[in-house]
């Protein structure tokens, strides 16, 4: 916690060149953020078909409203799949990514080099990504929750379902908490920040090779996705309570 | 110039540098030689501030780096250029980037005047038309010379040389030595090269200081070296099967021209 501490404080101060900042943030906006679109549509279309169908499937009374399909399938992708589900699936491929880049610096003495120059290797490194990602994130829940929300739509077409498309997008709209979308960007940005500064830590302090290397993405996975279950109860609580 | 007055450094209470003096001069190259495990890359840390000796003192032409402050220190480290065993370049950059990047942190050039430098310097390692491709699509000598060029891109008065042949064919470890020599005496800087590679040794040891379980056991240059007495030195040396036949045949042609009269 400690090391995780001074690293931060080594991390959050001004750029020696504010130029060289804004050129490696664009450059992480686009590997960190741009380069996870396709991965959060994709499974943001096939989890809403799926929620979608299978709250179809185990909501066969007649005495509850069709639209509840919609409504519910709604409910779960704003307030938890855009967000924290994804946030989670996005531990996986950005945390794993940044903690095996910086660690590789590290065993590869890149950030020796940086430090011999006077560069402070921490802020050139580790504030664009995490600058980076919790800009594009809010971005990356948006899509989320309209490719989530168009995968349930898209669901209340099959015949396979006792939904109808009417139903289904009445349900949607009914009683809609404006509320709900910036919850869930608020959490998405708290989350890049998990995300961006765990994965950093674990890279950063790498020792060793390859081996070593590896351990760390590991680690910063699990570590964040830990964190990011953590700070959905805490944000949860203090949010919608 | 830079002086080492007694420096000692210790890793969990493991003494790995004993009281270690040195002087390295400028417009020389300046060896650091030992076995592998002997404290040379220790010491070259602690020279270069990446680590903080136990005591001692490091002056930089007069300024002490373990006195000085982190605004002092950051100032100090333009003044450096440091070549890394595995060169260490930058893998998401070109090399004309990796060349441009302290002068893109440190200088107040103009974008074009920054890519005249760079050009300029990969130009002075031979690797003008390398500036395009990245680290992974060169060899290891190129490497190596375009870290020298990133080096020597801001004009350092000091120079760091933390074994730079290894990996390299004996051909091209001696393209490296030389370009290292040129470079120091035709920008006077101080140079301090830490190695193991007797080539290397014999070919720009201007000064030379060897090292054995953390204590400086000799001192000279690639001329003394040969005909030291020194035992720990001489059992460095003549490891190489090479050195020793060199060695006997040197004295028995001594030995020759002394019968001779």
């Amino acid at each position: 916690m400690g090391e995780y501490m001074i690293l931060m404080r080594k991390c959050l101060t001004f750029p020696d060149r504010w130029s060289m900042f804004f050129k490696q943030l664009i450059k992480e906006i686009y590997k960190l953020g741009v380069d996870s679109l396709w991965i959060v549509v994709i499974i943001s279309i096939f989890i809403g078909t799926v929620i979608a169908i299978q709250i179809s499937l185990n909501i066969s009374s007649p005495l509850i409203p069709k639209f509840t399909i919609g409504y519910t399938t709604r409910e779960i992708i704003l307030l938890e799949f855009s967000s924290s589900i994804m946030a989670l699936i996005l531990a996986g491929k950005v945390g794993s990514n940044i903690a095996s880049e910086i660690g590789t610096m590290r065993v590869t003495e890149q950030i020796d080099a940086m430090e011999i120059m006077g560069v402070n290797s921490a802020n050139f490194l580790i504030l664009p990504k995490m600058v980076g990602l919790m800009i594009f994130i809010p971005v990356l829940v948006i899509f989320s929750m309209f490719t989530g929300i168009a995968g349930g739509v898209a669901a209340s077409y099959s015949s396979a379902t006792n939904m109808t498309p009417a139903a289904f997008e009445f349900g949607l709209q009914f009683y809609f908490n404006q509320f709900y979308v910036w919850y869930s960007i608020i959490k998405s940005v708290v989350y890049a920040f998990i995300i961006s500064s765990i994965a950093s830590y674990f890279g950063y302090n790498v020792k060793g090779g390859a081996l070593e290397v590896g351990k760390a993405s590991t680690n910063a996975v699990v570590m964040s996705s830990i964190m990011i279950l953590m700070a959905d109860l805490v944000l949860t609580q203090i949010m919608l309570t | 110039m830079i002086e080492v007055k007694n420096i000692t450094k210790s890793f969990e209470g493991r003494a790995v540098l004993k009281n270690i003096s040195a002087v390295f001069e400028d417009g020389k190259t300046n060896l650091i030689i030992g076995r592998s495990g002997s404290g040379k890359t220790v010491l070259i840390k602690d020279i270069i501030g990446l680590l903080r000796p136990d005591s001692g003192q490091i002056l930089y032409d007069g300024r002490d780096l373990t006195q000085m402050n982190k605004a002092e220190l950051k100032a100090l480290r333009k003044e450096m250029g440091m070549l890394f065993q595995g060169s260490a370049l930058f893998d998401s950059m070109t090399v004309l980037e990796n060349v441009m990047f302290p002068l893109d942190m440190f200088s107040n050039m103009s974008s074009k005047e920054r890519q005249k430098r760079a050009e300029f310097c990969l130009d002075r390692v031979n690797l003008a038309d390398a500036g395009d491709l990245y680290p992974s699509e060169i060899s290891g000598g190129m490497m190596k010379r375009a870290a020298i060029a990133r080096a020597i891109a801001l004009n350092p008065k000091y120079l760091f040389c933390d074994e730079p042949n290894s990996g390299l064919d004996p051909k091209t470890s001696l393209v490296i030595d030389d370009l290292i020599h040129d470079i120091t005496v035709e920008f006077k800087m101080t140079t301090v090269i830490n190695t193991h590679d007797m080539n290397s040794v014999m070919n720009i040891g201007d000064s030379i200081i060897f090292i054995k379980e953390g204590v400086k056991e000799w001192e000279g240059n690639k001329e003394e070296v040969i005909t030291s007495k020194n035992q720990a030195l001489n059992d460095f040396i003549f490891a190489s099967d090479l050195f020793r036949k060199v060695k006997e045949v040197e004295e028995e042609e001594l030995k020759e021209g002394i019968k001779k009269g």
